[in-house]
């Protein structure tokens, strides 16, 4: 192990960059969706209190956040938070599923400096994509697309969940990239938010968690938010990036009231840290809460201590583990070596954690009407 | 580029390319630090009166710094390290 990645581990004196997310509104419903998102919460942070933040981040040197939600640019300060942060020295990559990028935005976000766009699309096809992310999410993605080449907005990304419905489609990603110039991101399927519910259907077996690390293997330039490092137990060499959990050590996340998490991928009571309302703010919780100061601290391999493999997976991700109710000094629920699935068998009824956030939209309840049955 | 103080060092971020470099000694921050006072990285490195054979490694961490253009003259490309999180 580097002793970068020691030095990682013991914190940075604050986030090299954080996942805030705006707002909890969402137009789409996507099954996997990690913070449950869909309804606005009343308690959203205000514009005034947002600014508050970016003026903490920037006091703080947090060189860019990923700005996301729910759907972040149905905020109506959307525009007016983006160019307070990139105006502040405070980078911008936000995630949207395009749905309000049409031509004229798509030509005020190409005259934003420091400003980065992830696309989110699970499919590279309407079916594969429309399965998980709803109807029409294909369609709206592409010509939020064709907006941003057409106002010559520059490389953005095209960022990916994978799933085991659109691993066999790694090479029709990578030449939709090339076709509109944006760089691909491929991340990790969590367990969180409604994915608690839809994880075990949708992550890929393990012949396809070989052919993606020995895909990734060969496209360094691919991006994975550095998602995958469970994969390298796989033992043919790392993948690019940091080969550890960041959570509270080089990341965590703001949600739309304020509460900041450990991890962005566990919106749970259990890796709440504070709230940017707080007194101290957003830096006396990166830099003094007990939680991530815990995190900080040298973490037990537990189960996984006798594994050859743990120096090159380090265990996996937390949050797979945590919402799959397995220990979190134990193997990943997807680890390659196939420990995790005895793991996961060994989990009783009841163990994996009750949601503590959830803004869901209410699921409709239709009346079918039925015809009558025929009389005898 | 903005250099942030950390206590291995520095985190050094370029906002054009969104690359981010590890300085991973205080000297090496002070150095870069210093680079814009002097004629050569040699000259900024010989005012920090440090063991001369240090030189080399100082020499390789400026020249991944150049290679991912945070310090100037840009030479060949390679060298930095990619962070998507």
């Amino acid at each position: 192990m580097s002793a970068l990645t020691d030095e990682l581990k013991r914190g940075l004196d604050a986030p090299i960059c954080l996942t805030w997310e705006l707002t909890y509104a969402c137009n789409l419903a996507c099954i996997h969706c990690l913070s449950s998102s869909g309804r606005r919460d009343p308690r959203e942070l205000s514009t005034g209190e947002a600014k508050t933040v970016i003026d903490e981040l920037r006091e703080l040197q947090v060189f860019y956040v990923n700005i996301g939600g729910g759907e972040p640019t149905i905020r109506t300060d959307f525009f007016d938070l983006i160019s307070y942060a990139t105006t502040s020295g405070v980078g911008v990559k936000f995630s949207t599923n395009g749905s309000r990028i049409d031509a004229e935005t798509a030509r005020r976000l190409a005259a934003v400096d420091y400003t980065d766009i992830q696309l989110s699309l699970d499919g590279a096809d309407a079916a594969t994509n429309d399965t998980v992310r709803g109807i029409g999410s294909f369609a709206t993605a592409i010509a939020a697309m064709d907006h941003l080449a057409a106002a010559d907005f520059g490389p953005f990304k095209i960022s990916v969940v994978m799933t085991r419905h659109n691993i066999a489609q790694l090479d029709d990603f990578a030449g939709l990239a090339d076709h509109y110039g944006a760089e691909l991101r491929l991340t990790r399927l969590r367990p969180s938010g409604r994915g608690v519910d839809s994880w075990h259907e949708l992550h890929p077996t393990q012949d396809q968690q070989i052919e993606l690390y020995h895909w990734l293997l060969d496209r360094p330039g691919v991006l994975t938010g550095d998602s995958f490092f469970h994969l390298n137990a796989l033992g043919s060499g790392n993948l690019e990036g940091l080969n550890l959990c960041g959570a509270g050590r080089v990341v965590c996340l703001i949600d739309p009231v304020g509460d900041v998490y450990a991890c962005p991928f566990v919106l749970h009571d259990e890796f709440k840290a504070g709230n940017v309302r707080d007194p101290g703010g957003f830096p006396t919780i990166w830099r003094s809460s007990p939680l991530f100061l815990e995190l900080r601290e040298p973490q037990s391999a537990g189960a996984c201590a006798s594994c050859g493999q743990f120096d090159a997976c380090q265990g996996g991700c937390m949050a797979a583990k945590f919402f799959t109710g397995l220990p979190l000094d134990g193997p990943d629920p997807e680890c390659v070596s196939g420990h995790g699935q005895e793991a996961l068998a060994a989990v009783g009824a009841g163990r994996r954690p009750p949601s503590t956030s959830d803004h869901s939209k209410p699921t409709p309840v239709r009346f079918i009407p039925r015809t009558s049955p025929a009389r005898p | 580029m903005a250099l942030r103080p950390e206590p291995f060092g520095a985190l050094a971020y370029h906002y054009g390319n969104r690359k981010l470099n590890f300085l991973r000694s205080p000297e090496l921050v002070r150095l870069v630090d210093d680079l814009e006072h002097f004629d050569s990285a040699r000259a900024a490195f010989d005012n920090l009166d440090l063991d001369d054979g240090k030189w080399p490694v100082y020499g390789q961490a400026l020249d991944a710094l150049a290679r991912s253009d945070f310090i100037e003259p840009v030479g060949s490309f390679g060298g930095d390290r990619k962070v998507d999180r």
